[in-house]
């Protein structure tokens, strides 16, 4: 196969990016994707231009490290990885256009590298459960019916990747936040601190400049994980009852 | 130098529960007064990260990925295991200890293996307790099912992504140490150098991989762990930037190396399809429980899947049952993976390279019905399909061997302490547990134990023995001397401007690495190894072309600097690949076989740990053995007819 590839060149995080064209003639159906970029950033260095930047690391599916924005649609036509994608799904002779995630919270550090640490800071304000090492019950004191365990599974298998934020117009990153609300507000571990965790993540996802929710399913439409919908409004129910209660507001009313 | 175990005396089952009583404990308030650095956040470093936050002491966790979230661990789909008993099938820690140890092919240490053991079973309450999703039965309870052949059902799943929940109860933990301000976390941050003050680790050098800049980083103790090297052979299951870089640093340093030729690979995953593949992907083990394995009898070279049904069944040849007729497809990973490679050398092969076995459902569909098939294993043939194209419902899968772990590793005592006061390595960094030969659902077992179980009390020890709050500046000359290094290496890297990608010496190395210290070893093909590997050393360091600069983000420089690490690595696996004239577990000399072509252990001549002693570049590594002594079990001959 031949294609051309319009790729986003950016040196670094304050210069001013742009489109570059590439012909590449040495395409393999076989290629995922990722791989295609291999062969085209190999034959790169040798003519002595700089090779492309992209994040990946598994090219499994399940680290959530790749992510580009291929032909208008995060992780490309399918709704799987990048790095799952294969040259196969693309005709030959096709032009793909090829970007970083672009949202205000995911600044771009390289051509199409972002930075997503805003996740991790959403979920170290209360994406766990407060349990130390040793001290805890034996596994099966805590029996769990296995219907709310497939669910809670089904919102765990979230792999932070931010298709979801990139998919989205007002760059909101609900679907990725209520994943891990769904999944702990979903089993018995995550009770005692059902509420606080709502109210935290949810300031926390706020403070990084996520966008609001509109309602217009983008994200769960271009989720390579099949993440639901149905976790914003169970996130936003929870969010609700929480602020009713809120440990502040309490405090308030209490006078103390 | 004698290698000291440091395994406590006294029953198997009583040696654990004596040492953490035996060890040193440091004060409550005295913990924040030491700094610890964690070096790789996967199952490993994520869980003692955060325990060793729990408890109060200052941490610095590393990883080079974007997010601790991301270590390669999450990649592990089959499941962990652990001598819960929970279906009353006759498990326990002693049969758990003695499958590990039988399974390792009689190379592990008793005492690490029983203390593993005795800690899974806690390691299933820690993650449920953090709200890990396993599967649950009905009623409730926690699921098992039999892995790898293993006769009881012990293995802990969540769906087919257990490695990824595991590492996500592990971040989480995490996250609360760092909210905490107990852990602080360094991203895309690639550590270079381990630095020793007065022979003791006291620190590391790391790359920050946005800004290119070269930073010290002092504490009391340094955990490497940083997993395995699977990548030295270019194609493996490993994820893109596994390296053995921090490892091999620190054996430089003075941290023996362990058994670095075992290896294992794995039977089931997709076949190479061409020179552009990055990287192999598996294919569950489970599969071979209802697929059945087999080549034509008469060579057919390029036979296609879709083809495969016009194969009578007379002319087909199920190897697997055939050589084994009472484990049949369910032979260990080493057997199963060595008869497709036989199949394929005598060019019955298939697909379009013949460097590929049938792995067939199509009597299990006739027999279970599709249904069945597609609850089991629905999400792996979807996978199989998104990147081969082609439908494994309708016709067979090609599978191929592929490296796929690394039993060798650092060498470390019974605290994980290696050579190198202070320094420890933990998880699939470490030589320790799985002999020469891992069982599947071990290893995620093994990075838990030893991140919230094990190092937790062993590093108190060690700190105790030193003066609270005796904190040192990264200004000294061992920091700065080691930061010179590391930035003049750099800096040689980006000037050498030759012909060759990175990628492209990597390949050639994984190249030598599979065809001569791979699969199946002879002196002759170990002895080339050896020659090429040593040319390629020079080409890559007069030939390599790393372009862009040291100020800035450079995934090229990155690799560059991982692959020199690998060639070295590929040379001491070749010596002691040589060295080792027995076959056991991963490791097939071809001199020592069985009449029938079966593996041949030499208790009496091989029964130890070879411990490799680094002594200067261009130099022989000198061999160290730490003697196994099997107090409780009795070594046999594996036997799968
Ligand atoms: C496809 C696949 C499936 C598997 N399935 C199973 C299974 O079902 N059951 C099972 O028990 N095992 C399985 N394994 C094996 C198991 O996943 C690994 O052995 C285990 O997860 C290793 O964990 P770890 O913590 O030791 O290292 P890793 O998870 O590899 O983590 C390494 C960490 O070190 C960091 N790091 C490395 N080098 C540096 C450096 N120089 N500087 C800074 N940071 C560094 C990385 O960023 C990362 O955080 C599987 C492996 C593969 C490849
Ligand atoms: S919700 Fe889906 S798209 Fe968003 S981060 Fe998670 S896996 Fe990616
Ligand atoms: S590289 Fe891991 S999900 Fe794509």
């Amino acid at each position: 196969m031949k294609i051309t590839l319009k790729i986003w060149r950016q040196k670094n995080n304050t210069s001013k990016g742009a489109f570059k064209v590439y012909q590449h003639e040495h395409v393999s159906e076989d290629m995922s994707f990722l791989e295609m970029l291999d062969v085209l950033n190999n034959e790169l260095v040798v003519k002595g231009e700089e090779p492309v930047a992209f994040d990946h690391d598994c090219r499994e599916g399940i680290c959530g490290m790749c992510s580009l924005y291929i032909n208008g649609r995060p992780h490309g036509p399918q709704q799987t990885t990048t790095c799952q994608l294969h040259m196969r799904t693309f005709k030959d002779g096709e032009t793909i256009v090829v970007e970083p995630w672009r949202a205000k919270a995911f600044p771009v550090v390289k051509d199409l590298v972002v930075d997503r640490t805003a996740f991790d800071r959403i979920q170290q304000a209360g994406g766990y459960v407060s349990v130390n090492t040793g001290g805890v019950p034996d596994g099966n004191a805590i029996p769990i019916p296995k219907k709310v365990a497939d669910e809670a599974m089904d919102a765990a298998q979230c792999i932070g990747c931010g298709a979801c934020v990139a998919a989205c117009k007002n760059a909101s990153a609900m679907l990725f936040t209520s994943a891990k609300i769904s999944q702990l507000a979903l089993l018995p571990q995550g009770q005692a601190e059902r509420k606080e965790r709502a109210e935290k993540m949810v300031a926390q996802m706020d403070a990084e400049g996520f966008g609001a929710c509109t309602n217009t399913g983008a994200c769960e439409a271009e989720c390579p994980k099949g993440i639901s919908l149905t976790n914003i409004a169970r996130m936003n129910r929870e969010y609700f009852m929480a602020t009713l209660t809120s440990y502040e507001v309490q405090a308030k009313g209490d006078g103390a | 130098m004698k290698l000291e175990s440091k395994a406590p005396q006294g029953p198997l089952g009583e040696k654990w529960t004596k040492h953490k009583f035996n060890v040193k404990l440091v004060n409550p308030a005295n913990k924040r007064k030491y700094d610890v650095i964690v070096v790789g956040t996967g199952l490993a470093g994520a869980s003692a990260a955060a325990s060793l936050g729990e408890l109060g002491y200052n941490v610095k966790a590393f990883c080079f990925q974007d997010s601790p979230r991301r270590a390669h661990s999450i990649a592990a789909q089959g499941g962990i295991n652990a001598a819960k008993n929970y279906q009353n099938d006759g498990d326990s820690v002693y049969r758990l200890f003695y499958d590990t140890i039988k399974g390792g092919d009689y190379r592990a240490r008793e005492a690490n293996v029983h203390r593993l053991a005795e800690v899974s079973v806690n390691i299933i309450d820690q993650c449920v307790a953090q709200g890990v999703p396993f599967a649950r039965e009905y009623g409730g309870t926690l699921a098992n099912r039999s892995f790898g052949g293993a006769q009881v059902s012990r293995t802990f799943y969540a769906r087919g992504q257990t490695g990824q929940q595991l590492l996500l109860g592990a971040y989480s933990a995490l996250n609360r140490q760092i909210a905490n301000g107990k852990v602080k976390m360094y991203t895309r941050s690639e550590m270079l150098d381990v630095v020793l003050v007065d022979g003791k680790a006291r620190g590391i050098v790391v790359r920050n991989l946005i800004t290119g800049k070269i930073e010290s980083h002092s504490a009391h103790a340094v955990l490497l762990c940083t997993g395995g090297y699977g990548n030295v052979f270019f194609l493996s299951t490993n994820a893109k930037g596994s390296n053995v870089t921090a490892a091999w640093r620190a054996h430089k340093k003075g941290a023996f190396f362990g058994n670095p030729c075992y290896t294992q690979i794995h039977p089931t995953c997709i076949p190479v399809t061409g020179d552009h593949q990055s990287k192999l992907t598996l294919m569950s083990e489970s599969l071979r429980n209802d697929g059945r394995v087999w080549v034509p009898k008469v060579a057919k070279p390029g036979l296609r899947a879709k083809d495969a049904a016009s194969i009578a069944e007379d002319d087909r040849d199920y190897f697997l049952e055939r050589k084994y007729p009472s484990f049949g497809n369910l032979v260990p990973r080493d057997v199963a993976s060595r008869n497709a490679k036989y199949m394929c050398d005598e060019g019955r092969g298939v697909g379009q390279t013949g460097r590929a076995v049938f792995l067939d459902f199509a009597d299990a569909i006739k027999r279970d019905g599709r249904n069945v098939i597609e609850a089991k294993y629905g999400n792996l043939f979807d996978m199989y399909k998104q990147i081969t194209g082609d439908n494994p419902y309708e016709m067979p899968m090609m599978i191929y061997p592929a490296v796929h772990y690394t039993m060798g590793g650092l060498w470390v005592d019974y605290n994980l302490m290696t050579t190198v006061p202070g320094l420890y390595a933990l998880g699939e960094a470490n030589f320790s547990d799985h002999g020469a030969n891992r069982l599947g659902a071990s290893a995620l077992m093994q990075g838990l134990a030893d991140g919230y179980f094990v190092i937790p009390y062993t590093v108190g020890d060690y700190l105790a023995g030193m003066k609270a709050g005796e904190k040192i500046s990264t200004d000294l000359p061992e920091f700065k001397e080691a930061e010179k290094q590391v930035n003049e290496r750099i800096a040689r890297l980006l000037s050498i401007k030759g012909k060759k990608t990175v990628d492209h010496l990597h390949r050639d190395l994984g190249h030598i690495m599979w065809e001569y210290c791979g699969m199946s070893r002879t002196d002759a093909g170990l002895r080339k190894a050896k020659g090429l590997i040593q040319d390629l050393k020079k080409e890559f360091w007069s030939n390599v072309n790393v372009l862009g600069g040291s100020s800035e983000l450079n995934q090229e420089l990155e690799k560059a600097m991982r692959v020199a690490d690998f060639i070295e690595l590929g040379e001491l696996m070749v010596d002691d690949a040589l060295n080792r004239t027995e076959s056991c577990g991963g490791h097939f000399r071809e001199e020592s076989s069985t009449p029938d072509g079966e593996a041949q252990r030499k208790d009496d001549e091989f029964m130890y740990v070879a411990a490799w002693q680094y002594t200067g570049e261009d130099q022989p590594e000198v061999l160290h053995k730490e003697e196994l002594i099997y107090e409780t079990v009795k070594p046999t001959q594996r036997s799968y007819k």
